[in-house]
């Protein structure tokens, strides 16, 4: 197959970028996107060119690396990650717009590579459960009915990758938070710290730069992991009645 | 004969007080002392990020790394089946001493009697440390954890979480360090790529990185160093590991003396996606249940292999699994099933692109079961492998071949986890203590829990104490000479400017790897290969084209200098399967087999580690024995005829 690339290429520290015009010829239809882009990379340093940088690393969907937007849709269409779309799902001749997620909070690298490290600040405000190793009580000790445990399952799912972000058009983070909010809060050993942890995450979050949700569902429709936006209702709640007890309560 | 001794120092007393009298005999470091001390954690997966937290949380300082541009995408996080632990919540029969017997027999006898059973110890406080931190494990409908059965055991002690156990458990160590870096005990650079470790006095005192981002090649001081960069399975470029891990950090420790022991141990998982072109960047695993269903079979003659699988009559069909292991049939382990798909595969009767396919057909089971059945059990399978080749294995037989999934070898530790470097820690799948010469489903996650949350933390004391915190300047000699060396080779790299990809390079290595270092070695293709490695690690350094710069993000130099490190490590790989003249787990000689083509272990003569010293560039490595003594373990042959 052959496709016509417009890849964003930006060099390191200047802020600036610009569409590069590449031909991508005799490309398998079994390859995977990223395959390709290997093939095209492999290419341009044959040719004595700089080839295109981008993070990935597991190929397999999974460690959330991928941060392309493709054709405009953050990890490209269908469900899943960048990795996990193959060349056959394109026409043959098509032109494919390759480019970073455009989130403000994530400040371009270089060519597709962008800083995400505002989710790892995020979840260092809270997005945890305070415990020490060591002598933790059994883990049968405390039941935790299946449908809560499927639930907070559905959001810890969340793979960090970024796309909700990139393609919200309010840059907005909360598809992200929300799911680290849910899965900890649902269960019984997160919620000693539930109404902190919210509270954290949220004000971290605003701190970033990310946008406030207007129910857009673009994030929902983008999550390779399938995590539903009713988390971020939830999470609305639980940040007004954690606000509302911090204000009346100095415990909360 | 070589010039060390190695001391195992595995405690006295019977197999099961062992750990107790360490832990009571071990050396503290009181809390107030604790903040002294500074440790330097490289990799953030199960072991290193758990191990990383656990020291911030006991008021260690301590300097975490990793390469990738978040902890939290550590490759851990693609393991899917699960975590062993002996907690017998089924009232099948398990126990410590049942998981222990599993994992040492599933290794083949070839891995460290004690480690293994002070694994299977500490196995129930992993599942409850994670129930604390907010694994959402799977639950039955009471709220009690439920569990699944693996490969090489006869109980159910699988804890899972869907098909993503190890995401879950990889969030949740995330969580605890992320936890330890709001407290400031634990300060994180991602990004960056440890390049070489540093000695000062003979002990491991710190490390030199690169900065990914802005190359800067920085040094790190500490009181000790914790090497948790999981394995070296990319050293066959194809694997289903991610395409970042790498070697380095343990290679380059082995250069500075580290022995590295049983690097040969290499498990290969039999039911991949099949290579489809010379494009393909890696390997995708089917999970191993597919076996419960599935039928492994290829043409009987060669000349059916282009033919649909549909046009091949029942008669012309060889299962051969089902042939050649009549009682396990499709169910075979995975050392064996993987090799009987390379002979027939070998024979010419394989299918698919290259000729390097089986089929795993599940017409039967949907004639039996329906087609709903199939679903509900793989659905998620069936949907994946669709995905990636297009094809409906509800229609057509799928189409799988064997991969490099897993290394056992690693550096060298004692019962410390203690590299024969005082002061170098190596834990998770870098090290090389717990699986032997095979890996059972299950039992990596539970390793790499292990090391970093309840063994390390106990053994890292005898150490640490008598130091007190009395770690030497990042100013010394011995740092700015890692340093240049470093800078030296980067240079070296980006000034070659030759013709060839560093791809290139390693797809030729894993090639090489895989032929004659895979599935079945042979004294005559290991010598080949052993010369082979001269010849290529001479045209890399002198053909190899690399851009770019050195001060900026530069990918293909940081491939490079992994693959420079793949091409001497895979000598050293040939090396020890070539020392190695048995059969055993995931290492097939075939000179060295039964009648019946079945793995020959000689535990008279190969019942040691065996550990290799650098003895310098160009220069065959030194073999040192760690002889194994087995106390509580009578050793067996495995059948599964």
């Amino acid at each position: 197959m052959n496709f016509h690339l417009k890849i964003w290429r930006q060099e390191e520290g200047s802020g600036q970028g610009t569409f590069q015009d590449l031909e991508a010829k005799d490309i398998p239809s079994e390859a995977s996107f990223l395959e390709m882009l290997d093939i095209v990379n492999d290419r341009l340093t044959e040719a004595g060119e700089e080839p295109v940088a981008f993070d990935h690393d597991c190929r397999e969907g999974i460690c959330g690396a991928c941060s392309l937007t493709i054709n405009g849709i953050p990890q490209g269409p269908g469900r899943g990650t960048a990795c996990q779309l193959y060349m056959r799902k394109f026409n043959d001749g098509e032109t494919i717009y390759i480019e970073p997620f455009r989130v403000g909070a994530f400040p371009v690298v270089k060519d597709l590579v962008v800083n995400r490290s505002a989710y790892d600040r995020i979840i260092t405000a809270g997005g945890f459960i305070s415990e020490r190793c060591g002598n933790a009580q059994d883990a049968n000790d405390t039941p935790v009915p299946k449908t809560v445990a499927d639930y907070a399952m559905d959001a810890a799912a969340c793979i960090g990758c970024g796309a909700c972000a990139a393609a919200c058009p309010n840059g907005s983070a909360m598809l992200f938070v929300a799911a680290k909010v849910g899965h900890l809060g649902l269960l019984p050993q997160g919620k000693p710290e539930a109404n902190r942890r919210v509270r954290g995450m949220v004000a971290q979050m605003d701190k970033e730069g990310f946008g406030n949700c207007s129910n857009f569902y673009e994030c929902e429709a983008v999550c390779p992991a399938g995590v539903p936006a009713a988390f971020i209702a939830k999470m609305n709640r639980d940040y007004a009645l954690a606000s509302a007890r911090h204000a009346v309560e100095a415990t909360a | 004969m070589s010039t060390i001794t190695l001391d195992p120092k595995v405690p006295a007393g019977p197999l099961a007080d062992k750990w107790t009298n360490f832990k009571t005999a071990s050396k503290l470091v009181s809390p107030a002392n604790k903040r002294r001390y500074e440790l330097i954690v490289v990799g953030t997966g199960l072991a290193g990020g758990s191990a990383a937290a656990v020291f911030g949380e006991q008021g260690y300082n301590v300097k975490c790394f990793c390469y990738q541009d978040s902890p939290r995408r550590a490759h851990s996080i693609a393991a899917q089946g699960g975590i062993n632990a002996a907690k017998n919540y089924q009232n099948d029969g398990d126990s410590v001493d049942r998981l222990f017997m599993d994992t040492i027999k599933g290794g083949d006898f070839r891995s460290r009697e004690a480690n293994v059973y002070r694994l299977a110890q500490v196995s129930g406080r992993i599942i409850d440390q994670c129930v604390a931190q907010g694994v959402p494990f799977a639950r039955e409908y009471g709220g009690m954890l439920a569990n699944r059965s693996f490969g090489g055991a006869q109980v159910s002690r699988t804890f899972y979480a869907r098909g993503q156990t190890g995401q879950q458990l990889l969030l949740g160590v995330y969580s605890e360090l992320s936890h330890q870096i709001s407290a400031g005990t634990v300060k994180m650079h991602p990004r960056h790529e440890m390049l070489d470790l540093v000695l000062v006095d003979g002990h491991a005192k710190g490390i030199v990185t690169r900065n990914m981002v802005t190359g800067e090649i920085e040094s790190h001081s500490a009181d000790a160093v914790i090497l948790a960069t999981g394995g070296y399975g990319n050293a066959f470029y194809l694997s289903t590991n991610a395409m970042g891990c790498n070697v380095t950090a343990t290679y380059r420790a082995y250069r500075r003396g580290a022995l590295f022991a049983n690097p040969c141990f290499t498990q290969i998982h039999p039911t991949c996606i099949p290579v489809s072109g010379e494009y393909q960047s890696k390997l995708t695993l089917m999970s191993e249940s597919l076996r419960n269903d599935g039928r492994v079979w290829v043409p009987k003659r060669k000349e059916d292999c282009g033919k649909k699988p549909s046009d091949i009559p029942e008669e012309d069909r060889d299962y051969f699994l089902e042939r050649k292991y009549p009682s396990y049939g499709n169910l075979a382990p995975r050392d064996i099933s993987s090799r009987s798909a390379k002979e027939v595969c070998d024979e010419g009767r394989g299918v698919g692109p290259g000729g390097l396919g089986v089929y795993m057909d599940f017409a039967d089971a949907i004639k039996r079961l329906g087609e709903n059945t199939v679903r509900e059990r793989y659905g998620n399978l069936f949907e994946m492998y669709e995905n990636i080749t297009g094809e409906n294995a509800y229609r057509t037989p799928m189409r799988i071949y064997p991969a490099v999934h897993y290394t056992m070898g690693g550096l060298w530790v004692d019962y410390e986890l203690q590299s024969n470097i005082p002061g170098l820690f190596v834990i998770g799948e870098a090290n090389f203590s717990d699986h032997g010469a095979n890996r059972l489903g299950a039992s990596a996650l539970m390793q790499g829990l292990a090391d970093g949350y309840f063994v390390l933390p106990y053994t890292i004391g005898n150490y640490l104490a008598p130091l007190r915190g009395t770690r030497p300047e990042t100013a010394r000699p011995e740092f700015k000479q890692a340093e240049e060396e470093v800078r030296e080779r980067i240079k070296r790299l980006l000034s070659i400017k030759g013709t060839r990809t560093v791809d290139s390079f390693h797809k030729e290595i894993g090639k090489l790897l895989w032929d004659e270092c895979g599935m079945a070695r042979s004294k005559e293709g290991l010598e080949k290969a052993i010369r082979r490695f001269d010849e290529i690690r001479e045209e890399f350094w002198t053909t190899v084209r690399v851009l770019g710069d050195g001060d900026e993000l530069n990918q293909s130099l940081e491939k490079a200098g992994r693959v420079a490190d793949f091409i001497e490590f895979g000598q050293l790989m040939c090396e020890d399967a070539l020392d190695r003249n048995e059969s055993c787990g995931g290492h097939f000689r075939v000179e060295y087999q039964t009648p019946e083509g079945e793995a020959l272990r000689n535990d008279e003569d190969y019942f040691y580690v065996s550990a290799w010293k650098h003895t310098g560039d160009g220069k065959r490595p030194e073999l040192v024995k760690e002889p194994l003594h087995y106390e509580g373990v009578k050793l067996a042959t495995r059948s599964y005829k």
